[in-house]
């Protein structure tokens, strides 16, 4: 058989066991932690630090065989569909979240104001509640609190995903083009924009908890604002560092216009969280 | 390309067989090693959880508190279901799925052998921190399997164990379910088109599809649990402005999907052994397809029919109702299909058909008894009652576990190269579906006498059927034990009579498996076969 032809099999896998116990030592410390128990940290400071060495590791190693022309067209097809399928994942866990605030708001907020089959429960449970939105339910948990604004910092950081949408596909051009320095400007430009955008978000988060009283705990509007925002922060975070990745690849001479899934699945995950953003930025922050 | 060479120097490496020793079965990439673990912990976990239920049944065999504290009665109803549902009908068939799918289209392996290791390993980290629950402070989840809250907030030092080991679980099941994606899409031998695939790759590839939807859904609602026990989110706090109600939503969204997840790939491997003791082909290949597809696409709007009591508007009441009737629809265009399959074959019955054919009678029972609750105004009084665990105990245990005992029968000579004992197989089948009615008949009329599930006492006039079931689910239990004997008797050599590459007459007119040697060597299909018209159609 032509060797060129064949799926690579790799024969063993030893990063799979080592990132188990890193997730696991991880996942055990952080509920030792939550338990108030004082191994949590230590524990979770290990898992997480075995977890990183297992990424790299793993990561180095496909990198390596990548550039080393053992994957055939036929394996980046499955490489590919990987990545499609968990994006699809990551869609639906993102889903779960708007699915609450879509819920919550139309729903069981006006209920609990007695609107539709909700009569009695406003009568016999707080009678003094008018359902609105933002609200942090008839008990005002969390206390009082100050809604987030759209048009400032939000809007900036919509701008701002959208621009680092287009410097990705720039980049892409230009690795298509085989036109690298294209591709690492545009990839410079992509991270920078995501950083900023992490900073931005971090110091409007510094001021809801400063200044306007919104927290986690303000109710419903507070767990569904920063459960939806700080979810999608995170995946910014991973999505930027996937790209610095991609970037320091780029320079090392990685990738040829006809090879580079690594690219292609930091882009797609990159328009993932943009179009997430967008969703938010809608139906979180302007509606 | 330019770098052949190092691509050559593994391959050759690949041509030698297993590694030696115990840390073969910790590295491998081997999708029959990684079967064969799926397999092997499926089956162990079988046990696990069938002990747990051996308590249930001891505490209920007479009124009054015999044997357990309630608190931990309830843990034990709790763990015995989670531990089935995610430790051992699930990664059972994903053991199928590893061993047969890549045999069944001509693959070489999986497409993502590393990530298929992986997942296997998560798997058991999941389990194993679900396990550790039992021994913490405050025991174990006792809320049901459901997790629903407030109630499962009150647990203990347990509860964030158990949600990492969801999270966990989730993490797995999703690797599991984009590989077995990956490899039908992209894998397949050049002339094995979509509709030449065998049902049950027909089957997981839209059973994977199912788990890629729900398990991240699953996933966040307990996600929220965790941060309403301890970030002070209010999701499911009427004073913060949520709603508990909205937990059993997002719950029932992945929930009743899963059932298909576990439920699909049996249908999957009944269409595929029923042909081959028929000696026909299967009846109505295509719509067998297109059933399964409507089953897996009305999964996902049914949800709310387990939760007609909760207080949902009427029209909601009435769209829930009338969409779970729907499904009667597909379900019963397979239930006729099977019927149709053997009509006029020619049979036989070796084991592997007995449970095959039991499934379908007992599985309709079970459907029967779906579409008699799904009438929401009944459901009033069928809801939450024995009538339910008798439901879905029917559509489980006769259904999908024995399904999994006939795919046993059927493959393991193909996994071993050795047979089976068939006068011990057909006494564990007799003992299996004579106890697994007496186990679970009569708890359709503790339900409709008003016996609410999930309590570890009961009245008076409850007694004599508990009493019956229980010496079922003894019966039940102890004779699972021998097919435990039945594997490891076959593994280490069976009858001694070596089977032929088909085992099972003309069966290789039915898959590419029967094809191979008995046992397959390590590497298979390393240049695809090429694929003859077959028998479908
Ligand atoms: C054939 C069509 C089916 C219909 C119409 C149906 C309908 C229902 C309904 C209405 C309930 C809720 C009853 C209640 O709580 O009041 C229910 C519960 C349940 N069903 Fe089915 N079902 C069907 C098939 C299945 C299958 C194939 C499985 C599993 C393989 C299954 C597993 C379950 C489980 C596990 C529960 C109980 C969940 C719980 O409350 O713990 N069902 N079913
Ligand atoms: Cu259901």
């Amino acid at each position: 058989m032509s060797s060129k032809d064949s799926y690579y099999i790799p024969s063993k896998a030893t990063w799979p066991a080592v990132g188990t116990v890193g997730l696991v030592i991880l996942l055990a410390g952080f509920a030792n932690h939550l338990n108030g128990s004082s191994i949590g940290n230590p524990m979770m400071i290990m898992g997480f630090v075995i977890f990183i060495i297992m990424l790299a590791g793993w990561f180095s190693l496909q990198a390596f065989e990548s550039e080393s022309g053992m994957y055939n067209h036929q394996v980046g097809i499955s490489y590919r569909l990987g990545m499609m399928w968990f994006i699809f994942s990551e869609i639906m866990f993102f889903a779960v979240f708007f699915g609450s605030l879509w819920y919550t708001r139309n729903l069981s907020v006006p209920w609990l104001g007695g609107e539709g089959t909700g009569a009695a429960t406003k009568e016999l449970l707080w009678p003094a509640f008018e359902a609105t939105w933002p609200t942090n339910g008839p008990a005002h948990v969390g206390g009082e609190f100050e809604p987030m604004g759209a048009w400032g910092l939000p809007f900036l950081n919509t701008l701002i995903l959208l621009s680092s949408g287009v410097t990705c596909t720039w980049a892409h051009h230009g690795l298509l083009a085989n036109n690298r320095d294209q591709l690492i400007k545009g990839l410079i430009a992509t991270v920078t924009l995501g950083v900023l955008f992490v900073m931005f978000q971090a110091s409007e988060y510094h001021e809801a908890y400063t200044e306007m009283g919104l927290t986690l705990g303000s109710g419903i509007y507070g767990s569904t604002f920063f459960m939806l925002t700080g979810f999608h922060g995170l995946h910014v975070c991973i999505g930027a560092i996937f790209l610095m990745v991609v970037l320091f690849r780029s320079w090392k001479g990685h990738f040829k216009p006809e090879n580079h899934f690594a690219f292609e699945a930091a882009a797609w995950y990159w328009h993932f969280v943009d179009v997430v953003w967008l969703g938010l930025f809608v139906f979180v922050y302007i509606m | 390309m330019s770098a052949v060479v190092a691509e050559h120097d593994e391959h050759e490496h690949h041509d030698h067989g297993p590694m030696k020793g115990w840390l073969r079965w910790i590295i491998t990439t081997n999708h029959k090693d990684i079967g064969t673990l799926y397999l092997v912990f499926s089956l162990a976990m079988f046990f696990v959880g069938g002990a747990m239920a051996m308590v249930i049944r001891a505490e209920l065999f007479e009124p009054g508190m015999q044997f357990v504290e309630p608190q931990f009665f309830n843990s034990m109803t709790t763990m015995h279901a989670l531990v089935m549902v995610f430790g051992a009908v699930m990664p059972a068939f994903v053991g199928l799925a590893n061993w047969m799918i890549p045999l069944m289209i001509g693959a070489p392996d999986m497409a993502l052998p590393r990530m298929n290791n992986m997942s296997f390993w998560l798997l058991v980290a999941g389990v194993l921190l679900l396990a550790s629950t039992l021994f913490m402070e405050g025991g174990a989840p006792a809320g049901g399997w459901t997790l629903y809250p407030p109630l499962v907030l009150q647990t203990g030092k347990a509860l964030p164990f158990a949600i990492f080991s969801v999270h966990l679980l989730g993490v797995s099941s999703i690797m599991g379910a984009i590989n077995i994606i990956a490899t039908i899409f992209n894998m397949r031998a050049p002339a094995m088109t979509l509709m030449k695939m065998p049902l049950f790759v027909w089957t997981w590839l839209i059973t994977a599809f199912l788990l890629i939807a729900i398990m991240p859904v699953f996933a966040g609602a307990v996600t929220m649990l965790l941060t309403d026990r301890f970030f002070n989110t209010s999701f499911f706090d009427a004073a913060g402005g949520g709603d508990p109600v909205l937990y059993q939503h997002i719950f029932w969204f992945f929930g009743h999907p899963e059932v298909y997840v576990m439920i699909l790939p049996t249908f999957g491997v009944a269409s595929t052994i029923i042909p081959v003791f028929a000696r026909k082909p299967l009846f109505g290949y295509s719509s067998m397809v297109y059933a399964t597809a409507s089953i897996a696409f009305l999964s996902f709007i049914v949800w709310a029919h387990h939760m007609f009591t909760v207080g949902m508007p009427i029209a909601g009441e009435l769209y829930f109702m009338y969409a779970t009737m729907l499904i009667a629809i597909p379900t019963g265009v397979k239930v006729f299909n099977w019927t149709a399959t053997m009509w006029k074959g020619a049979m036989t019955f070796e084991t592997p058909m007995l449970f095959s054919i039991s499934f379908v009678v007992l599985f309709t029972l079970g459907g029967f008894t779906g579409l008699m609750m799904s009438i929401a105004p009944v459901d009033f009084q069928y809801h939450d009652t024995y009538f339910i665990v008798a439901h879905f105990h029917y559509t489980l245990v006769p259904a999908s576990i024995f399904i999994l005992m006939a795919a046993g029968y059927y493959w393991l000579p193909k996994w071993t190269g050795n047979m089976y004992n068939e006068k011990i197989g057909q006494l564990h089948f007799w003992l299996s579906v004579i106890s697994v009615n007496i186990l679970f008949f009569p708890q359709h009329f503790l339900g409709l006498a008003g016996m609410p599930r999930r309590i570890p006492d009961y009245a008076i006039q409850f007694a004599d059927w508990n009493m019956i079931s229980s010496i079922g689910g003894f019966i039940f239990g102890l004779s699972q034990l021998l097919f435990l004997y039945i594997v490891i008797d076959t593994i280490r050599g069976g009858t001694g009579e070596k089977v032929t590459d088909e085992v099972w007459e003309e069966a290789s007119k039915h898959g590419l498996e029967w094809t191979l040697p008995s046992p397959p060597p390590y590497h298979t299909f390393t240049t695809p076969p090429v694929i003859v018209p077959s028998e479908h159609h």
